[in-house]
């Protein structure tokens, strides 16, 4: 089920204010962010994100056509384990 | 053999059971179908006048119902652009595991691909010539 529309996009404040300032100051650093429940607004294109997994922080470009999905979709929370298969040894 | 829309074919059933060839049309889709172009859906396929049928086509496209083709390219490129902006559920789409948070400890059978055989005892082939 969707967000109601009434309450608007939920983007943390803390990262908002954080991409105002770089938006002012015209820099383009990586922005280190723990907010994975942030909806990526169209003002973060072009930036890149340093968005923490848990672990590590995974550097995001964010693209025109992210905009609309959370930014912890694009950081995995888990790795991907395989079995070594047969004749893999 | 009633001809529908360009390739579709539905049989000689009720014309309700029959939408539902179309892909992208189900039961809920053909009712609201009929009832649109204002046909018994208890009527056979076969039975209908190329007016009725034409009815149903108006009825499908001015209901904005996307189908066959063009559903099929939509699905695909959905499914395309999550890949390509390296989304969680691009990457599950491209190892070929469910996306939408099923369990994968067991089952999930029809996304990583079908039965796996456990590797069994088996007898040696050679244990009744007596040479082990």
């Amino acid at each position: 089920m969707g967000r109601s529309l009434k309450k608007g996009p939920f983007v943390d404040q803390k990262l908002l204010d954080k991409i105002d300032a770089m938006n002012d100051s015209g820099q383009k650093r990586p922005i280190k962010t723990w907010s994975r429940r942030s909806l990526i607004t169209p003002d973060f294109v072009g930036h890149t994100f340093s968005v923490h997994n848990g672990k590590d922080f995974v550097s995001v470009y964010v693209s025109e056509n992210m905009v609309g999905h959370k930014l912890g979709e694009f950081s995995p929370t888990r790795k991907f384990i395989a079995h070594g298969g047969v004749g893999k040894k | 053999m009633a001809r529908l829309l360009g390739i579709e074919i539905p049989n000689e059933k009720r014309i309700e059971a029959s939408l539902p060839y179309i892909y992208g049309v189900g039961h809920q889709t053909a009712k609201k179908v009929l009832e649109e172009a204002g046909i018994n859906p208890d009527i056979r396929t076969g039975e209908l006048t190329s007016d009725q049928l034409s009815q149903i086509v108006n009825a499908i496209n001015s209901a904005g119902i996307i189908i066959e083709g063009d559903l099929r390219r939509e699905l695909q490129s959905n499914m395309k652009r999550l890949q390509q902006i390296n989304s969680y559920r691009g990457i599950l789409h491209r190892r070929g595991m469910p996306v939408r948070g099923q369990r994968t400890k067991t089952n999930a059978r029809t996304r990583k691909g079908g039965k796996k055989r456990t590797v069994g005892v088996e007898r040696n082939p050679n244990a009744k010539k007596g040479k082990v």
